[in-house]
């Protein structure tokens, strides 16, 4: 007998395996071009967004001393004191100081008024970057002219030439050029009060610093070679932060933009990252079928001697490689369309942004493409393993054996790889886990309801149909069919895309001014005690009403509960929050709620009669950072006279409603004699009164800012249109990718059906009989897959407006009268046009060309 | 002689649902090396199985087959494939060759496995000798079926096995191809000295071979010495 142990072993090595790799794929290529395409897309839409953010993440940190001009600043909504003056003197001193506040400006030549950011700036600022105006000069020349530089768009808005005037406050300066970029200003807050810069000196003349100004001082300084930014913040960051000042070094200013735009990548980025799962899905259902064509191949390898693992290798082999192919191919094209993100976000970023390619983007692709390839495909690969070589003799005689361990084993490598991409998008695990949770529940569902589906149809087959409508339903839930995966494909597809349509009606909807008679739309900030009534009498006179004419009035916290402020600021074991004590509040009194509120706790008191302990009403939010309650003592200091509250009642305020909202309300008969400034509101029926109205307000009352919430709002639509174009852009990704799955599936379930279609038509079936059941079933899964996907994503948007947004939404008619029709049709034309070469050709051609 | 083949009480049951189905039982022979051999019987008679089972693609339920001196029963299924690569070759009904790879690079595979340095000039040997030199990088698809069953041929003598089984070696050829490929097969088993086991329908087939077994309802019947 022969030793078990003497029994020659395989010697056929790596290189073996990799040419028969090759040998295979070299005449399957056709069949997978399909998963390369999947793999591409997603790549693609990834890495694009990846190298993207990083080019910005990097560009913001090399231009970080540009975007602020200076190397830090320290910054005080009021007048720096003693002791921050000192600390400025240990630092060497400023070497520039700005004052800037919002205030109305006039241009006498074409009478017009604008709501603008007045700058008045003394020293070389800006240190770094530029001033780039039209005429060159004018940026050197304005201090020593004495004149002004118009932001660039008002200029051109209003026909405003160099050598024209503009009146701010009470004087008029001659204007030296046209501001086209000023360090550290964005495009969207510019369109709301573009920047006028005048010489610090002549601000007092302007005569708008009054009682209730919104006015910040800065200081720009530059600091010594080599001086350490973070040691700087560190140390002097909290002495300022004790006398209501603020450091900001150029790098944490960096920081914070990066950590802005870094959400905002992040969101794309799991946005591109679905478009791969999408693919993913595609992936999964073509090597299915790819391998199953292969199962014979394999079969016959294992009669000549191949073992389980070579014959298992020589496919992983080859779909790693069609991985890293797409992902060679899907890097490329993402770093390529990367260069298109900056003319899609112009005007959002306050830089320049010079694209290269990161590294890390590209190992990413790479790594995602081979990653995902090997993944998906691992699951049908594994069949592979279990195939007899006895079927090369009796085909079929036994089925290969499934192992509920390795699909198991399969679906939780996916889910840690996707847990764990998500991870690193979002760094992050709570909401790396919601996503994969979500992803699987939205998988689930589809799944669910494809299963359903089949089940139902199976149980309450509608035997009384005729031929054709019969036949096509069979074809939903016979061997092989493809129903779960074209549900799944379509769904997810279309989810996504209806929540992101309806995502922005959500943002959107926040964003709108209630368009009922009442709501005003123009708020006139800045009216000074006893200016009131004139400033009424002017809208009135204008045939517009004075809807809400609001008294307010600054105070500072003194003592919480029977704390002083600066005891509290000592107390390191303290948890009430720092603003708190630090902000100047801008209080109203009433004797009512208003829309946006509703009560919490404790009782509104609507009137007082004596000052002893009044009862005021606090916002949640002021309550929560004050850590204070119904009943709890507050004393307030209202420019020098201390005054005692207790807690009457806590509102909760709906913040982002645009209107006046108040953290602090006192009740009427407090604060009527203290000092205090107004804000009126009216409701102006077009642009034309609008700018009337401004001109004429602006003319008799100088310090009265305007603010045009039409305009505003204008600003947030811009803004959103242009962030939905991105979303849309990454959407787009995601449709290509939907429409290739789905034509991978039609395609790959063509190869399951064209021999039932010959067959039906050798035995006598019409063209038109054909192509009747084929456009059925498509129309039933299109039509399966898509309102699935839209109900779906409605029930996902109603709990994000409710639990996110806490608000409730309309959603758009798009998705249903748009998507649903689209998609559908879409599903079946992919379908009908697949069948074509089986309703074409002659039977026996097709046959003989399958047999093939 | 070396006995290449023992079969002892070999029996194999199949179960299709809850049915169980007995396909063999008690199945003994010996072949000795050389020697050419068939296994004939009606359809469901077993004998495609007997060929798997002696050929180690499939496992033994009860008995005991020695191939080339190994118990197949002691192997698992990668052994038992590294078995058949280094002494067995094949020939079967519907040609069996791998789509994808063109003749020349089918004819090598066996070779490849062992990692033989060779390969691909022994399977252009192996190709002139059957008649398809000048096909070597054509596909199965582009060949027809009698030149696809002489490159099957070509694979199976390749490695030079011991022991050559044949399932039904014309089943899928007309009359005329049929008669060629016979005359190939029995030309280069006599050259190359192997053993042949052939299963068929065919008892002129099964005349040219040297001892005939004759199955029946998964049994023996008969097993009968060709005299001449």
């Amino acid at each position: 007998m022969i030793d078990k142990k003497a029994i020659p072993y395989s010697k056929a090595g790596f290189s073996w395996l990799l040419k028969m790799a090759w040998r295979d794929g070299r005449a399957s290529g056709s069949k997978l071009v399909l998963f390369m395409a999947s793999i591409i897309l997603g790549i693609a839409a990834v890495v694009s967004i990846q190298s993207f953010g990083e080019n910005l993440k990097d560009n913001i940190q090399l231009q970080s001393k540009a975007l602020m001009g200076a190397d830090f600043i320290i910054d005080s909504g009021k007048p720096p004191n003693e002791r921050v003056l000192q600390l400025m003197d240990s630092l060497g001193g400023a070497n520039a100081k700005e004052i800037n506040f919002t205030s109305m400006a006039a241009f006498p030549k074409t009478d017009a008024a604008k709501l603008v950011q007045v700058r008045g700036i003394e020293g070389g600022f800006p240190f770094y970057g530029e001033l780039e105006t039209t005429p060159i000069g004018a940026a050197k020349e304005y201090q020593a002219k004495g004149a002004a530089l118009v932001d660039a768009t008002v200029m051109l808005q209003l026909g405003m030439q160099p050598g024209d005037s503009i009146k701010v406050g009470n004087i008029t300066l001659p204007i030296a050029g046209a501001l086209n970029s000023v360090p550290g200003s964005t495009a969207i807050f510019s369109s709301v009060a573009p920047p006028i810069l005048i010489p610090y000196r002549l601000i007092e003349e302007t005569g708008l610093i009054q009682q209730g100004s919104r006015v910040d001082y800065e200081y720009y300084f530059v600091a010594k070679k080599g001086a350490d930014m973070e040691q700087l913040d560190k140390i002097l960051d909290p002495q300022l932060d004790a006398e209501d000042a603020d450091l900001d070094t150029h790098t944490s200013t960096s920081e914070r933009l990066g950590r802005r735009y870094d959400n905002f990548g992040k969101f794309l980025n799991l946005v591109a990252f679905i478009s791969l799962l999408l693919g993913c899905v595609g992936i999964a259902s073509a090597i299915n079928i790819y391998i199953k064509e292969k199962l014979r191949a394999v079969a016959v390898l294992k009669c000549l001697g191949a073992t389980r693992k070579q014959t298992f290798m020589i496919y992983l082999i080859q779909i790693a490689a069609m991985g890293l192919f797409g992902g060679i191919i899907g890097t490329v094209a993402g770093l390529l369309l990367q260069q298109l993100f900056p003319l899609l976000l112009q005007g959002l970023i306050p830089i320049e942004i010079q694209i290269s390619f990161s590294a890390q983007a590209i190992f990413m692709g790479l790594l995602l493409g081979v990653l995902m390839s090997v993944l998906f495909a691992l699951y049908p690969l594994i069949r592979t393993l279990y195939v007899s070589p006895l079927q090369t003799l009796r085909v079929g005689a036994e089925g290969v054996k499934k192992s509920r361990k390795a699909l198991l084993l399969v679906s939780i490598g996916i889910s840690v790889f996707v847990f764990l991409f998500a991870l690193w998008l979002l760094k992050d695990w709570l909401y790396s886990l919601a996503f994969v949770g979500a992803i699987l529940v939205t998988f689930s569902i589809l799944g669910g309801v494809a299963n359903l589906f089949m089940k139902g149809i199976k149980k309450y087959f509608p035997i009384s149909w005729g031929f054709t409508a019969r036949q096509s339903l069979l074809n939903l839930f016979r061997p092989q069919n493809q129903t779960l995966t074209l549900v799944l494909a379509i769904g997810v597809g279309t989810f996504l895309i209806s929540t992101l349509y309806f995502t922005k009606d959500i943002l959107l909807d926040q964003a709108s001014i209630e368009s009922n008679a009442n709501s005003p739309n123009m708020i006139l900030l800045d009216v000074q005690a006893g200016q009131e009534l004139a400033v009424a009498n002017t809208i009135e006179k204008s045939d517009m009403p004075v809807l809400d004419d609001i008294p307010i009035i600054t105070m500072r916290v003194e003592s919480i509960k029977g704390v002083m402020a600066n005891d509290i600021r000592k107390d390191t074991t303290s948890t009430i929050n720092q603003w708190v004590l630090n902000h100047e509040f801008r209080v109203t009194y009433r004797d009512s709620l208003i829309a946006s509120e509703t009560m919490e706790a404790g009782q509104w008191t609507r009137e007082v009669t004596s000052k002893d302990l009044v009862p005021i009403s606090v916002s949640d939010n002021f309550a929560d950072d004050a850590k204070v309650q119904v009943g709890d003592d507050l004393t307030f200091n209202v420019q020098g006279v201390l005054l005692n509250t207790v807690i009457g009642s806590i509102r909760t305020v709906d913040w982002s409603r645009m209107q006046l909202n108040f953290s602090i309300v006192f009740p009427k008969g407090v604060l009527e004699e203290a000092p205090q400034f107004r804000v009126l509101t009216t409701k102006v029926p077009n642009e034309k009164q609008s700018a009337l109205l401004q001109k004429e307000l602006v003319k008799q009352f100088p310090n009265v800012s305007i603010l045009d919430l039409r305009q505003v709002l204008s600003v947030i639509e811009g803004l959103l249109e242009k962030i939905s174009w991105i979303i849309n852009f990454m959407a787009f990704f995601s449709i290509l990718t939907g429409i290739i799955v789905l034509l991978g599936a039609v395609r790959t379930s063509k190869y399951q059906r064209i021999k039932e279609s010959v067959l039906l038509r050798t035995i006598g079936a019409s063209s038109k009989q054909i192509l009747k059941i084929t456009a059925l079933e498509y129309t039933y899964l299109g039509v399966l897959g898509g309102l699935s996907g839209i109900l779906l994503s409605l029930i996902g948007s109603q709990l994000l407006a409710l639990l996110v947004f806490k608000t409730s939404f309309l959603p758009s008619m798009f998705p249903f009268l748009v998507l649903f029709p689209g998609i559908t049709l879409l599903v079946l034309s992919i379908g009908l046009l697949n069948s074509r070469s089986v309703i074409q050709s002659p039977p026996l051609e097709v046959l003989r060309k399958e047999g093939r | 002689m070396t006995k290449i083949l023992n079969i002892h009480n070999l029996g194999k049951t199949y179960s299709s649902g809850s049915k169980e189905l007995t396909v063999l039982q008690d199945i003994s022979f010996d072949i000795e090396e050389g020697e050419t051999f068939s296994i004939v019987g009606p359809s469901g008679s077993g004998k495609t199985t007997l060929l798997g089972l002696c050929a180690g693609l499939d496992k033994i339920d009860s008995g005991s087959i020695s191939l080339c001196g190994t118990d197949l029963g002691k192997l698992n299924e990668d052994e038992r494939a590294q078995l058949r690569n280094k002494h067995v070759g094949f020939i079967f009904q519907d040609f069996q060759l791998l789509p994808t790879l063109t003749a020349l690079e089918n004819v090598a595979v066996p070779l490849e496995l062992r990692g033989d340095k060779n390969a691909t000039k022994r399977a252009m040997e192996l190709l002139g000798k059957v008649g398809l030199s000048d096909r070597i990088h054509h596909y199965p698809s582009q060949l027809s079926g009698g030149e696809q069953q002489r490159v099957a041929l070509a694979r199976a003598f390749c490695n030079s096995p011991s022991i050559l089984f044949a399932d039904e070696p014309t089943g899928n050829l007309d009359a005329e191809t049929g008669e060629k490929v016979i005359q190939l097969l029995f030309e280069l088993n006599k050259e190359l000295g192997t053993t042949l086991v052939i299963v068929t329908h065919d008892l002129e087939l099964a005349q040219k071979t040297q001892r005939i077994l004759r199955l029946k309802g998964g049994r023996i019947i008969e097993e009968q010495t060709v005299v001449g």
